[in-house]
């Protein structure tokens, strides 16, 4: 049962997962806490993971999702194959026409609604895992904010900033403690 | 052997790129396009417009893409096999080891320094989306009094969208839904009211 309702989520997070990796995130973000599959604060690991890991970051998420649900490869090639598979299918069918497909009105009207609708997904990630347990003292709101700064203004490596952060808690939250 | 470099030279682009998606793309135009030109510039800009129209992972539609277009269902499995296998490798080794370590307090105490960094990676190019899709426009010159406040009054659909599935636990895709729907109709009633 637990593989069922694996492939149905990845399913349906890959057919609406529409704008990118970030706004697949916060689907995959929606059932896995629906489910119980993970804490935001495992969420927020395998967030990092995925960043830091070459790949697509979709395929990189389902395939962590797949293993820490059922600790097997079936369940990671199982997320990972539903996670595809809605794509592959409308590409198969759109392949043929997609001339067409990229002056059509209605196509065009839909991906400008989804344009700003997926903004909004992507705050609701950020604000979903504001919880405690991420943000345990003030060194945590101290890091969001240098990596914020980091990255909107001076366009640091996500990776380079994400290794620092680990460097900076071992520091931190082991050899000072 | 033609299955064979499509599936080695997805390999590398799967393999070698690093934080997903977009940046891909430089990589993917560079193998596919000018190296091994199996599509030229035209058909590489048709499959991004394709590729991001259709959900799913954008790297791995443009795989399908390619190998479809020029060796039908058995080129675009050897593509997207390519394109994802480096990442599924790559993951199922660390999640094995990690979920064994995890509890380690030399694991927890990086982890603890990285999770808050997580957040602000995903809040931190928000304003740079917003102004990329049309809103928050601040260019007097370029835009008409109207567009500029039409532009910031639009930031009423991601901050909605983002306190309905905040507070209220509702599933993004009802919102995704609702949009499309309402794009759907919007353009139709634009399309009769300019016919009448």
């Amino acid at each position: 049962m637990m593989y069922l309702y694996l492939f149905l989520s990845f399913f349906k997070i890959g057919l609406f997962g529409f704008g990118g990796g970030y706004a697949i995130l916060s689907l995959i973000q929606y059932e896995t806490e629906r489910y119980g599959w993970l804490t935001q604060q495992e969420f927020a690991d395998m967030v990092a993971i995925s960043q830091t890991t070459p790949g697509p970051i979709g395929i990189n998420a389902a395939t962590y999702v797949g293993y820490n649900v059922t600790g097997t490869v079936l369940g990671s090639a199982l997320t990972t194959f539903a996670l595809i598979l809605p794509s592959l299918i409308l590409m198969f069918a759109l392949c043929n026409l997609y001339f067409k497909i990229k002056d059509n009105v209605y196509m065009v009207g839909v991906m400008q609604g989804l344009r700003y609708i997926v903004v909004g997904l992507i705050a609701a990630a950020a604000l979903l895992l504001m919880t405690p347990e991420n943000f345990i003292d003030i060194f945590s709101y101290a890091l969001f904010f240098l990596v914020f700064i980091g990255t909107l203004f001076f366009k640091i490596n996500p990776i380079l900033l994400i290794i620092s952060s680990g460097a900076v808690g071992y520091v931190m939250y082991y050899i000072c403690q | 052997m033609i299955y064979l470099e499509f599936f080695l030279s997805f390999l590398k682009i799967g393999a070698f790129t690093l934080g997903g998606g977009y940046a891909m793309i430089p990589l993917i135009r560079k193998e596919v396009v000018e190296k091994k030109k199996w599509i030229d510039d035209e058909e590489f800009l048709n499959m991004l417009a394709l590729s991001q129209s259709v959900p799913g992972v954008m790297a791995v539609n443009a795989a399908f893409f390619v190998g479809y277009k020029l060796k039908g269902a058995k080129g675009a499995f050897c593509t997207i096999l390519g394109s994802i296998l480096p990442s599924f490798v790559i993951i199922l080794l660390i999640a094995a080891v990690f979920t064994r370590y995890r509890h380690l307090p030399q694991i927890e105490a990086i982890f603890k320094g990285i999770r808050p960094a997580v957040v602000a990676l995903i809040a931190a190019p928000l304003w740079n989306m917003a102004r990329a899709a049309g809103m928050m426009k601040t260019d007097k010159h370029k835009y008409t009094n109207r567009q500029i406040i039409v532009s910031w009054l639009l930031l009423a659909l991601p901050i909605a969208s983002a306190l309905l599935i905040w507070l209220c636990n509702i599933s993004p895709i009802w919102i995704i839904i609702i949009t499309i729907v309402s794009a759907l109709a919007i353009v139709e009633f634009r399309k009769r009211r300019s016919k009448l």
